[in-house]
Order: C-alpha cells, then sequence, then structure tokens
C-alpha cells in the first residue's frame, strides 16, 4: 500500500460520475498503422516545428520531419513508413485554425530509423540526457504537451527539491495512464531515475488516485529499491491531476498566482511522459506513438490502444468495433476539459489522451437558465474565483472588470460549468473572455 | 463521416442538477411546515396556502407571457414565493389579502426587475412589507390561537403572539412563565399564535435539514443569524432567554428559508458570515428597542439590500494570491 503520508487537499473540485469502467482494465492492444497520418507541425505549447522534408520524400518511422524552432519547441518525427504526399495547411484537431500539416502514406510496411536501437544509457551526462529528450520530441503527455526539456531545465536560481510523478488521471472516462502504471511500471521507474538524475533530486513521489488501488500496489513495488521513492494514494477529486492542485494536495506548498512549479522547489512529470522519456534513452526511441483511451457507450469495444500519432479517429473507432449507436459527440481529451470534433477524419495529436464518443442522450445540450445565484461554482472552483460574477461581466463585455476579478487564472477545468444548475456556458464564456482581453492587449 | 456532430465546449459533462431540482427540494422542506399551519390553524392555512400559490403561478404565467419570456412557471420558484407568502400571513387574514401579496412578490419585486435571479430584495418578505403598510389592522392582527390552546384563556385576538405580549405586557409573572419549558416546548412544536409558516420551529429544522443533507442550503447564514441572536440575548437587556427569542416569532423561518435565499444572499463564504450576523443585529435591535414586535422581515430586508455592496468587499484571495489588489 501506498505509504501513509499525510496529504493537504486543495479547496474546491467535485467527483463527477467516472465511467472508467468502460475501458479500464483490459490489458492495452497495438492500433494498427494506419494507411495515412497527419502530422500538424504544431502540437505542444510553444513555438511550432519547421517542416524539413518536402513532398515525394521517402520517410521511415523516426525520421525527423520537422525541426524545433527556438527554445519552447520540440522537433516532430515521421510515425509510419511511407512517402510524404501532402504538405499543406489544414484543419487541427485542438486549434481553431489551419496549420501546416505533413500527411504521409504508408508503405505498408512498418520500416524504423536504424539509429532506433537498443543502447546503454548510464554514461550520459545531464545535459546528453535533456539533448536526448529534447531531440526526440517528448512534451508533457498528460494533455498540456509542454516541450519536456524545459521543464527539465529549471533556472539557477530555482532550486528543486521534489519531484512528482503524477499518476492522477482525474479525468473522468480515461484510463491510459492507469493501465501504463499497472503494464509499464518498471520502465516508469527507469525513467523516473533518469529524471531524478537530470535535476538532481533524491525525494521523488508519485501520486495515484485512490481510485487506482493495483496500480498504487504496483508502483510501490516496483519503487521499492529506492528508500527515497514513495507512493502516496490521494483521495480521487477532479482535478487533482492539474498540476497547482496536486503540488498543494501533497506538499502544501502553493504556486504563487502567474508562477510555475520552479517557483516552489518542484517539478511535475506526467507518467507517460516518463514512459516517453526511459524509451528515448534506452532506445533511442522519438515520440511517434502514444496510449491512448478509445472510449464512450457510442463504440462497441472500448479500451486502451497504443496509437501511431497521426492516426485518424475513425481507423481507431473501427479497430474497436466501430460504432454501436449514432455518435453525437466526439471528444479529444478528457470530458471536463477536452475539445469537440466536427468529425471522425481529424488526428491523433502528441497531447491527445483519450478519444471519447457520446451518443445523443449523453450530450444533451440544455438552454441556459438565469444565474440564480447559488455559489456552487464558487464552492467548486479550484483557484477560488467567482465564476458567477465573472460570466456577468464578460455578457456586459465589462473585460476591465473581469480582468480585475482574475480572469487569467481560470485554468479552465469545467468544475463550474458543470455544477451550474442553470447550465450556464461559464467556460466558453471564460474562453471567449481570455481571446478578447489578449486581442485588446495586442491592439494596444 | 455523414453524420452531425455537437461541437460545444467543455465540459461535456454536467450535473444532474437543475434550477428545478433545487427549487422543488426547497418546496419539498417547506411541507411540514404547510401541513403543520393546517393542523394548528385549520382549514384557513389550507385556503390561505392555496390561493398565494395559485395566484403565484398564475401571475408569473401571464407576466412573463405579457413580457414575451420564456415561461418557466413548473421550475418551482413561484411555488415557493407563494408558500412564504401565505406563511407570513396572520390565519385570520382576508382571503384576499394572500392574492395581492403574491401579486407584489411576483409581478413587481420579481418579474418587473428582470425575473428569476434579479430581484433585488426577497419577494415574499417585501409583499409582506408592502401588506403591513397598506393594511396594518389586517396583518397586524387576525390572530388565530393554535388548535391545542397555548393563550387559549386569552381572549386575545389583537395580540396574541408570544412577542407582542412581551411590547405590551411587561408584567414579571408573565415574563418568568415564558421562560419556562412547557412555553419553550410550545414555542419549539408550533403550539402558539402566529403567522402560519413561523410557529413550528421543529418542522421548519426538519425541512432545512433536508435541504442541508442534500446541499441546496448553506449553514452559514441560518448559523450566523440564530447564533448571532442567541449571543444578543445573553449580552442584551432583555429577560427573555436565548432559546424563547430563537423559538418565538418568525426567526426560524427567516434564518432557514428567508435569509438564505441565494438570490438576495452574499456570494462569498465571508459575505454570508456578516450577512447572518447582520440579520441578527438588526432582529435584536428591532424586537428590544424598535416600534413593532418582530423584527425578522425588515433586518433581512435591509440586509438583502446591503448584499452587493458585501459581496463587493469580500472577494475570496484567489489561489496563489501574493499582494491584495
Amino acid at each position: 500500500m501506498g505509504k501513509k503520508q499525510k496529504t493537504f487537499g486543495f479547496k474546491g473540485g467535485m467527483q463527477p460520475p467516472e465511467f472508467k469502467s468502460l475501458s479500464a482494465h483490459k490489458y492495452t492492444d497495438k492500433a494498427p498503422i494506419p494507411k495515412k497520418v497527419w502530422r500538424p507541425y504544431i502540437q505542444h505549447t510553444g513555438i511550432r516545428t519547421q517542416p524539413v522534408v518536402k513532398v515525394g520524400d521517402y520517410v521511415k518511422v523516426g525520421t525527423k520531419i520537422g525541426e524545433a524552432q527556438g527554445y519552447i519547441s520540440v522537433p516532430t518525427h515521421a510515425s509510419i513508413s511511407g512517402k510524404v504526399v501532402q504538405l499543406e495547411e489544414i484543419d487541427h484537431p485542438v486549434l481553431p485554425k489551419r496549420t501546416l500539416t505533413c500527411v504521409i502514406e504508408s508503405d505498408g510496411q512498418d520500416i524504423w530509423e536504424p539509429s532506433v536501437k537498443e543502447r546503454d544509457y548510464s554514461n550520459f551526462t545531464k545535459q546528453e540526457l535533456i539533448q536526448i529528450i529534447h531531440d526526440a520530441g517528448i512534451v508533457g503527455l498528460g494533455g498540456a504537451a509542454f516541450p519536456t526539456h524545459v521543464k527539465l531545465s529549471p533556472p539557477q536560481d530555482k532550486p528543486i527539491d521534489t519531484l512528482i510523478i503524477n499518476g492522477c488521471e482525474c479525468e473522468p472516462y480515461i484510463t491510459a495512464d492507469h493501465q501504463l502504471m499497472l503494464e509499464r511500471a518498471a520502465q516508469i521507474y527507469e525513467g523516473i531515475k533518469i529524471i531524478a538524475k537530470i535535476l538532481d533530486v533524491q525525494k521523488v513521489i508519485i501520486a495515484i488516485e485512490d481510485n487506482k488501488p493495483d496500480a498504487v500496489l504496483i508502483m510501490t513495488e516496483a519503487v521499492s529499491p529506492n528508500k527515497e521513492y514513495t507512493v502516496v494514494q490521494l483521495r480521487t477529486k477532479y482535478p487533482l491531476g492539474a498540476e497547482k492542485q496536486l503540488i498543494k494536495a501533497l506538499l502544501n506548498r502553493t504556486v504563487p498566482a502567474g508562477k510555475l512549479p520552479f517557483d516552489v522547489g518542484v517539478v511535475v512529470h506526467n507518467v507517460g511522459t516518463v514512459n516517453a522519456i526511459y524509451e528515448a534513452c534506452r532506445y533511442n526511441k522519438p515520440l511517434v506513438e502514444r496510449l491512448v483511451t478509445v472510449t464512450g457507450s457510442a463504440i462497441k469495444e472500448p479500451r486502451n490502444l497504443w496509437v501511431r500519432l497521426g492516426t485518424p479517429v475513425y481507423d481507431l473507432i473501427n479497430f474497436c468495433g466501430g460504432y454501436t449507436a449514432q455518435p453525437a459527440k466526439i471528444i479529444f481529451g478528457g470530458p471536463m476539459m477536452g475539445i469537440a470534433q466536427y468529425n471522425d477524419e481529424l488526428p491523433t495529436i502528441k497531447g491527445t489522451s483519450g478519444i471519447i464518443v457520446m451518443t445523443e442522450q449523453e450530450t444533451k445540450i440544455e438552454p441556459e437558465g438565469p444565474c440564480i445565484r447559488c455559489a456552487r461554482c464558487i464552492e467548486v472552483c479550484p483557484m477560488n474565483l467567482l465564476p458567477c460574477e465573472l460570466n456577468n461581466f464578460i455578457r456586459k463585455k465589462d473585460f476591465t472588470k473581469t480582468k480585475q476579478y482574475n480572469l487569467l487564472d481560470c485554468i479552465e477545468c469545467g468544475c463550474c460549468a458543470y455544477e451550474c444548475p442553470a447550465k450556464i456556458k461559464l467556460v466558453h464564456s471564460f474562453i471567449y473572455a481570455k481571446r478578447e482581453i489578449r486581442a485588446l492587449e495586442e491592439r494596444t | 463521416m455523414h453524420k452531425e456532430l455537437y461541437v460545444s465546449v467543455s465540459p461535456h459533462l454536467r450535473s444532474r442538477i437543475s434550477i428545478q431540482t433545487i427549487m422543488w427540494s426547497v418546496v419539498i422542506a417547506l411541507i411540514p411546515a404547510l401541513i403543520g399551519s393546517v393542523y394548528f390553524f385549520g382549514y384557513r392555512a389550507l385556503l390561505i396556502n392555496g390561493l398565494a400559490i395559485v395566484s403565484a403561478l398564475g401571475f408569473e404565467l401571464v407576466t412573463q407571457k405579457l413580457f414575451g419570456r420564456r415561461i418557466t412557471v413548473t421550475d418551482g420558484s413561484a411555488v415557493i414565493t407563494g408558500m412564504l407568502v401565505a406563511f407570513n400571513l396572520p390565519p385570520g387574514v382576508p382571503l384576499w389579502i394572500p392574492i395581492i401579496g403574491s401579486a407584489f412578490a411576483i409581478i413587481i419585486v420579481k418579474q418587473i426587475f428582470g425575473g428569476l435571479g434579479y430581484n433585488f430584495v426577497n419577494p415574499a418578505l417585501a409583499a409582506r412589507a408592502f401588506l403591513v403598510i397598506s393594511w396594518p389592522q389586517l396583518i397586524t392582527a387576525n390572530w388565530l390561537p393554535p388548535q391545542s390552546g397555548f393563550l387559549a384563556g386569552y381572549d386575545a385576538v389583537t395580540q396574541a403572539t408570544p412577542l407582542s405580549l412581551i411590547k405590551t405586557i411587561p408584567d414579571i409573572s408573565v415574563i418568568q412563565n415564558l421562560n419556562s419549558w412547557p412555553v419553550l416546548k410550545n414555542l419549539m412544536l408550533g403550539n402558539v399564535g402566529g403567522c402560519l409558516g413561523e410557529t413550528s420551529a421543529v418542522l421548519l429544522l426538519i425541512g432545512a435539514i433536508y435541504l442541508l443533507i442534500r446541499g441546496f442550503v448553506n449553514y452559514r447564514i441560518p448559523l450566523a443569524y440564530i447564533g448571532t441572536v442567541a449571543l444578543l440575548s445573553l449580552i442584551l437587556p432583555t429577560k427573555l432567554s436565548p432559546l424563547f427569542h430563537i423559538f418565538s416569532g418568525g426567526l426560524m423561518l427567516g434564518a432557514l428559508f428567508m435569509a438564505t435565499d441565494y438570490v438576495t444572499s452574499p456570494l462569498t463564504t465571508q459575505g454570508k458570515w456578516i450577512f447572518g450576523i447582520g440579520c441578527g443585529v438588526l432582529t435584536m435591535l428591532i424586537r428590544l428597542w424598535g416600534g413593532y414586535p418582530e423584527g425578522v422581515s425588515y433586518s433581512i430586508l435591509l440586509m438583502n439590500v446591503a448584499t452587493p455592496l458585501i459581496d463587493r468587499y469580500t472577494r475570496p484571495k484567489i489561489f496563489g494570491e501574493t499582494k491584495k489588489q
């Protein structure tokens, strides 16, 4: 069992129904190599990648197709072997615009770059390891897709004393991290050691929600050789997996508004990212596939699949037995923060942790009622904001007041909109306002 | 992909609790007190409640139609307003009074200001204040002795509530009697003269506990309100015990169901404490030194009006806020 360590919880948050049983406890499968993959040149937070291939080029799995630009950027690699057939602006699954995308058509085989092979990484220096992770194109796989090498290079004046490995997976429906911990605990342990070496940190906490007791057991067993590594079980509450809330719950440290975990001496990494780091160091394998939960009551066999990045959604749904009912909504990500798609042809990207297909009944969109000032939104906001007041100001287009009431600190977790009995589209309101405020600031 | 998909912003899951859920739960919570009012005051209680509720629904339907708004009479909020208007009336009032009360509450206080969520004071209390000003003799009299006969000896149609007795008959022996257990028991059960819904503390508490368990009422305002009244009754010059002050008059009804109205009470946690304490202070001031025997309705109305100010000055610190703006 996870060591009985004192945890502090965080204010706010709520417990939505989990729907995890749809896809949980089924051994992961490899999704078949798709006929075509679509690789947008922006799949991470930061500056987009620059193409280094052209139409007609032949690529193998692991061939670099995009070069990083600037510090907060990572390269992109081909996830199947074949020919580059298209290089043009195509709709992006997550961003509200068209982005330059590399389309590769499969050659029917699965030929990897010869440089992707097993090696001894124990003699690499910290700088070399960071370079490997950057060159492998690794970003945070928890959903934010932030370039990992940046998170492994804290500034000199910010000493790090604790590494937190995020195995919480607080979003409903998604079970990818859970399965990963059950099946790849040993690899995750190796990955943790690599990160601890890079950051020069002894104390590591692996955080897992209490709805995954088997993962707690397996991870405890896996990290037992190292006494400084502890697995802590936390009470399941959304959004515990959000960095700031997790740090508060585990260490009772509050990351100041506008700052990063670095500023309280902490670094947080998702278990999926840790596994990718291990594979990059051990096998020189770039980020070309990831574990995705394909789930929802509208598909026949929901489960977790190892997906080659760029696989279109319909391929995955077909592999899961196809639709059982008319799909009414397809979500990339989790149900609380995920992005609804307008068709099932869009490709999976680095940050796609889940694909949820909902039926018409589950998608009921009710009309907005008046705000009755019940303050349920305020009770659940993990950032201690006043969502109903913010919404009031936004509807009146008073963006000055909106900024004053700290809209920019909203993490868009969706707790407020979930609880609102009037079904007011709060998060929608906030995303709109953030864009307006940014546009106003750019104009001045 | 031939079918159409919904593309809406996250979250894609919603709680099953809606405005209707909350409103109808409050109606359910008020039913014990409704049954009590019929038990203690007879068929008139049923008539007054019925008229108030039906008028409230009717006026809301007509106003919403006239204003071209979405018809929302089934959400239960008009039923609550109707019940609370009735609960604030003496059992002997003429039957046209609840109809006018509902009209004022629904049309003027609620719908003209924008409907649900926009009223700036508690509609039922504002209606009562309007009725008291317009027909004072009808609303501050017309008491009926309860069935089991507390004050049965008194020929008291004009002064048959405990609090009004205190204001006008400061005879010591009566006061000593009023702090005794039999009297307190009657106050708690509702076996006293008073407005329809305010008399039975026990029945009101049952309803409030139901709402607390379901999470539809915040404990802070009732706790602050009742607590302040109890504390002040120990400090201020009143010969009545804290228990007497808590269980008499409209305090239980006010603290549990009227002050806690979402729309007219503060949003912030700190604000709710201030609101409750403010109501308590004003209630005791009016009870002890004001012209009226009971201060609950005016206290709550005054604090309602102060609510936007309270909200503005009790904004909570956000997560990670380092300096106060």
